[in-house]
């Protein structure tokens, strides 16, 4: 290729009349997707064959350049080879764009990130494909879990839901291949729909920085990247199964792309994910197993001044629910609490029984962009996601297989966005977003509707610019505006209608009242404004540090708005509000970095204050037929989250490693001044890596979690009656766990089979000490231990 | 110019997409909870005649704010052998649902309990059992000892550990629970 390139440029390079050429043409060579510098690329003047190499900061000097019009071809290891025409002058200087290709295939090794930055002034943190790998076998929640800065919300061990810096749920935006997952993300005990298998890289912005993907991101942004597909003509792909002790099950997941030098390319992937009951170390946590299923297709074709993608991926996955944890009532939660195992053991199975969720999730996505010289890159992108959610209570009689959640969720996006350079120095992105969103709730549940049926509509639009005024400074700037509006039927219990006063507060919005229950159509519209600030500032070359400000603006959801009822995988009561505004967060984050690989750190302190937040919480006990139940409301407040991450890596000789991690985050209520429920306790991860290239890559890895025990936390107990003792007792929901300690194994090495393939074997040993203990953020503490050993090994297949 | 075309093209294909609202649809009908016991009455029959005493809860609206309402028709007479039967309702569904008929379809899945506070002189024998002759208790005798007074609280259990000594080991899950405030004249 490169040879055709230098003959046509041969053939049409018209050399000039030599006046003056002592002139000096010098600039740069950068990547044309996120502007990183090009170290090593080589610039070749057609006709004087002068020959000059880009250094470490991807700067080049040509001297006794002549005046007149030059083709200069600048190419790169890594890039596609580009000619360009170049006018001299007079001293020029001029910036070469190329399209930065990564060799993804037979192990060469990339120094260096593969994916673009999401934001100029945050600090983000990344999962690479490796280290993806190593959770192939589990979800996206534990990978990110592996991250400073995030812990997840569990319900059990399978329902695994990112927390970022404290916050969850609607706080949390997750992008898949470029798609805003829109898979009922509110619920505390709904993990997100992705198959880890399927990315490439994932990468996560804590707070609102990233503003192209929403306003909303108060907690942040996760983005799941697939890889990405050289031009050239290869077939290439890898299989990777895993098989754990823990829940005697397995993973194979396989992908295969096949790309052509003319830009097209095609890619498919599958995951199978079968796993039984999983255990403790003292006994089996019955009925907690899961069944996941997951395919993707992507066709594509990337040039580079234009290309489209096809994307279309299905995920469905059956998770069984721990079944001590489904409860009649607060009589009930009092004996599970008090008792030290669950109240039901049963012998291991791979059947998943009621209580359990069955989640499906189609994606489909069509993708366009042109390149316009002087604009910029635009892209198109249409996506459409069905969401269906199934849960399964223990029920009675001919209602006992039916689900007691039916939720149908479906959401189309169009969305316009130009990524373009502003001069040499700048680059702005501005975008349009418009959504169409329906929910449907069956009514054929035989359950009242948890989420009424609702249309939502969406507007938004964002800009966002960045300056390099010089080598040292990078300033960044944004704002997006969003209009939501969602109007709903729902129906209301008489009863919870009158007493929260709605009667009189919203008699407009009254459809038709029967006989206990009254039919409304709330139609809400929000407006939520959105900003960013920020700059970067690199000295002392390893070191950058990074300040940016965020304002995030969220509306509320419809669990938020609409809830009122009995959540039984929950065991409470829940009410929302019709009355709730938008939530307006203030985030002020400051990074101070240092890149090198002898001694590399990242000190990340924050503050997020957050007005309106909307927390729900236990108010008073709830009379019913079932016994008590707690009563959890939302309401609106003022909140606080202050926090630091800590990453640190240190070389230990040549092939050692030392990793630590330590996160800490206070959230308080700034209203009624007290902690805020469900804050993640401070925790430190260490890590020590022996790694050797020459080995077979052998890598070793030992790691230590100690996660503490949170010490502040509201008190939310209450008292209740047994009838059996005549006694009145506490029900401890709110004391936290004690402190914990887990060691983990981590090992691989490679087999090399021939040129184009290699096998690479892996054992892993989580949780090596068998450790009892219980973890403050998992949904389901009271009622058992956490998970135990768990030996899992390895294959993959890269061909 | 080129450009600009195509970006008003994809803005106003953009925008008719999101315009289109459909409001040709219906409201979608209410969904009366099936499965929801809204009302237990305890009928205790004397054994040699005489009036009966129903021991009533009521909870119209389910898990809502309003609290169930208890009622005791009357006391129980010293020494006296009553003929219990429970009968549970849905109330929520018009005619009345009989909740009772499913409950003793599902014997084997479920139990009643009786718990009589300690001051209280009563005695209970379950008098149904299930395939497994292991006790069911929607029907039941009550012996009235001395004079006295306390509680006395009922409690059905979905999926109990059968058999059992009961409440403490029997696991499984509150479906009803009530108590009622009782006097032995």
């Amino acid at each position: 290729m490169r040879f055709y390139v230098i003959v046509v440029l041969l053939c049409c390079s018209i050399p000039l009349f030599s006046q003056d050429c002592d002139y000096t043409l010098s600039g740069t060579v950068v990547d044309m997707h996120d502007g990183s510098l090009l170290p090593g690329a080589t610039l070749i003047v057609a006709g004087t064959e002068q020959v000059v190499q880009t250094d470490l900061e991807g700067k080049y000097t040509l001297p006794n350049v002549c005046e007149g019009t030059f083709s200069i071809q600048v190419s790169h290891p890594y890039c596609l080879t580009k000619g360009y025409t170049v006018t001299i002058a007079g001293n020029t200087t001029k910036t070469f764009r190329l399209e930065h290709h990564v060799e993804e295939l037979n192990q060469v090794i990339v120094e260096g990130k593969a994916y673009g930055n999401k934001t100029k002034t945050v600090y983000e943190s990344a999962l690479s494909e490796d280290e993806l790998e190593r959770f192939s076998s589990r979800s996206l929640g534990d990978a990110l879990n592996s991250l400073s800065g995030v812990s997840s919300l569990n319900t059990g061990n399978t329902v695994v839901k990112p927390l970022v810096n404290g916050l969850h749920s609607s706080r949390v935006v997750i992008i898949n291949n470029g798609v805003r997952m829109e898979d009922q993300e509110w619920g505390a005990e709904h993990a997100p729909n992705v198959d880890i298998n399927t990315a490439g890289n994932v990468i996560l912005i804590k707070g609102a920085g990233a503003l192209q993907y929403g306003g909303d991101a108060v907690g942040g942004t996760v983005v799941a990247e697939a890889a990405k597909v050289p031009v050239k003509d290869s077939l290439y792909g890898k299989t990777l199964a895993t098989a754990a002790s823990n829940g005697r099950g397995a993973t194979v997941t396989s992908q295969l792309t096949k790309s052509y030098q003319s830009g097209w390319y095609a890619s498919v992937q599958g995951t199978l994910k079968r796993f039984g009951d999983f255990e403790a170390p003292d006994y089996i946590l019955s009925n907690t197993g899961t069944f996941e299923r997951n395919a993707s297709l992507r066709i594509g074709l990337n040039r580079f001044n234009y290309g489209l993608e096809g994307y279309y991926s299905i995920f469905k996955n059956e998770i069984g629910i721990l079944r001590a944890s489904h409860l009649g009532g607060a009589q009930d939660q009092v004996r599970a609490i008090n008792g030290q195992r669950p109240l039901i053991i049963r012998d291991f199975t791979y059947t998943i029984a009621a209580p359990k969720q069955d989640v499906t999730h189609h994606l489909a996505r069509l993708k366009v962009f042109k390149r316009f010289e002087g604009l910029g890159r635009l892209s198109l992108q249409y996506d459409f996601q069905r969401n269906n959610r199934l849960e399964f209570d223990i029920r009675r009689g001919d209602d006992a297989d039916k689900a007691s959640l039916d939720l149908d969720l479906e959401t189309h996006t169009l969305m316009l966005d130009l990524d373009g350079g502003l001069f040499d120095d700048g680059n702005f992105k501005v975008g349009l977003l418009g959504r169409y969103q329906n929910n449907f709730a069956d009514p054929d549940t035989g359950v009242r509707r948890l989420i009424p049926d609702y249309d939502k509509y969406d507007l938004g639009v964002y800009g966002i610019v960045d300056y390099r005024p010089n080598d040292q400074w990078l300033l960044e700037a944004g704002g997006r505006f969003d209009y939501n509006r969602l109007e709903a039927f729902k129906y209301y219990r008489t009863s919870f209608w009158e007493s929260r006063g709605y009667d009189t507060l919203f008699p407009e919005i009254v459809v038709e009242r029967l006989n206990n229950q009254v039919l409304t159509r709330p139609r809400l519209s929000f407006y939520n404004p959105s900003a960013t600030v920020g700059a970067t500032y690199s000295f002392a070359q390893a070191y950058k540090v990074f300040f940016n400000y965020a304002l995030t603006s969220r509306a509320p959801n419809p669990s938020e708005l609409f809830s009122e009822g009995l959540h039984h995988s929950a065991s409470r009561i829940e009410w929302g509000d019709l009355r709730f505004d938008p939530e307006v967060g203030h985030r002020l984050a400051l990074t101070l970095q240092r890149e090198n690989k002898g001694f590399g750190f990242s000190i990340n302190p924050y503050i997020n204050t957050i007005g309106g937040f909307m927390v729900i919480e236990p108010t008073e006990v709830q009379q019913t037929v079932r016994g008590n139940f707690q009563l959890w409301e939302y309401r609106q407040t003022d909140a606080q989250l202050i926090g630091v991450d800590i990453d640190a890596s240190v070389a230990l000789g040549s092939d050692f490693r030392f990793n630590h991690q330590f996160s800490m985050v206070k959230g308080y209520d700034r209203t009624r001044d007290e902690p805020l429920i469900n804050m993640p306790p401070v925790s430190t991860k260490n890590e020590l890596v022996y790694e050797n290239r020459k080995l077979n890559n052998l890598r070793l890895a030992v790691q230590s979690e100690y996660v503490f025990r949170q010490n502040e936390f509201p008190d939310t107990n209450f008292e209740v009656f047994i009838a059996e003792t005549q006694t009145t007792e506490i029900v401890d929901v709110s004391t936290p766990p004690d402190a914990y300690h887990l060691l983990g194994l981590n090992s691989n090495i490679d087999v090399g089979l021939g040129a184009h393939s290699k096998l690479t074997f892996g054992v892993t040993v989580s949780n090596l000490l068998n450790t009892k203990y219980r973890n403050y953020l998992n949904r389901l503490r009271y009622y058992a231990d956490d998970l135990g050993r768990n030996f899992l090994i390895t294959i993959k297949m890269n061909y | 110019m080129k450009n600009l075309k195509f970006l008003s093209i994809a803005c106003i294909a953009g925008l008719l997409f999101v315009a289109c609202s459909n409001d040709d649809n219906g409201t979608p009908p209410p969904v009366n909870e099936e499965e929801v016991i809204t009302t237990m009455t305890v009928t205790l029959t004397p054994d040699g005649g005489g009036t009966a005493i129903t021991l009533q809860t009521r909870d119209l609206d389910g898990d809502g704010p309003n609290a169930p309402e208890i009622t005791v028709s009357g006391n129980l007479s010293a020494g006296m052998v009553y003929d219990g039967s429970i009968e549970l309702l849905n109330e929520t569904e018009s005619p009345a649902e009989n909740i009772t008929t499913e409950v003793e379809e599902e014997s084997l899945e479920h139990q009643f309990f009786y718990t009589v506070s300690t001051g209280l002189d009563v005695t209970t024998d379950y008098e149904n059992f299930d395939g497994d002759d292991n006790p069911l208790g929607t029907e039941f005798t009550l012996t009235a000892g001395a004079v006295s007074s306390g509680t006395l609280t009922f409690t059905l259990r979905h999926e109990p550990t059968k058999p059992n000594t009961g409440l403490d080991d029997a696991g499984g899950e509150t479906d009803f629970t009530s108590t009622f405030a009782i006097a032995v004249q």
